[in-house]
């Protein structure tokens, strides 16, 4: 059964580059796009046209990133998530992914549903909505940073890190 | 104070300090 885990890292990969590449554009590049498109009155183009779509491929390829990640752990996924075996590096990426997911599922998506009208809300909601959105975004880029370092070096490079 | 997520490479400042903190806490729980 060699082809699960193999299937399963390429998996994980590629969904994985797609969520917080997504991330990123949205906290890298979005962000200070609207500001301006705001300004000069052109924002439907992306919260119409851009965002709904970006948002579809990054609250699901979360899913699959987890979900590929969880079979590539396979019999290890115990010891990833209590931190133990050897496994205490990869376990903290994971905690950090799932913590990640959850971000995205539980507070993202319901408060850009408001925000780009997909759920009716008042304006008063729409700007709390917007505000809970924008830090649990950023929250998340931040929460990229280490996770990548676990996740890239928690496993292949241990022994250098003494992880 | 401001929210230093407010700013973007206030949120990388911030990744990169989360990452040596948990990096020196995961070191300590293992040795």
């Amino acid at each position: 059964m060699d082809w699960v885990p193999a299937i399963a890292r390429w998996l994980h990969f590629m969904a994985g580059v797609m969520w917080i590449g997504l991330l990123y554009y949205f906290n890298f590049v979005q962000v200070a796009a609207l500001k301006a498109a705001t300004a000069d009155g052109t924002a439907a183009g992306i919260t119409k046209h851009v965002a709904p779509r970006a948002l579809l491929f990054f609250r699901w390829s979360a899913v699959v990133t987890w979900l590929a990640g969880a079979a590539l752990l396979g019999n290890q996924f115990v010891n990833a998530f209590t931190l133990s075996k050897g496994m205490a590096g990869i376990g903290v990426g994971a905690w950090l992914g799932t913590i990640m997911l959850i971000n995205v599922w539980a507070l993202i998506w319901p408060n850009q549903q408001k925000i780009l009208g997909l759920k009716p809300a008042t304006d008063e909601e729409k700007v709390k909505a917007r505000r809970v959105a924008f830090l649990t975004s950023r929250v998340n880029t931040m929460l990229s940073i280490p996770m990548l370092f676990f996740m890239a070096g928690g496993w292949s490079h241990r022994a250098i890190f003494g992880l | 104070m401001k929210n230093p997520l407010d700013s973007l490479w206030g949120t990388v400042i911030c990744g990169v300090l989360l990452t040596a903190i948990l990096y020196f806490i995961v070191k300590s729980i293992l040795t």
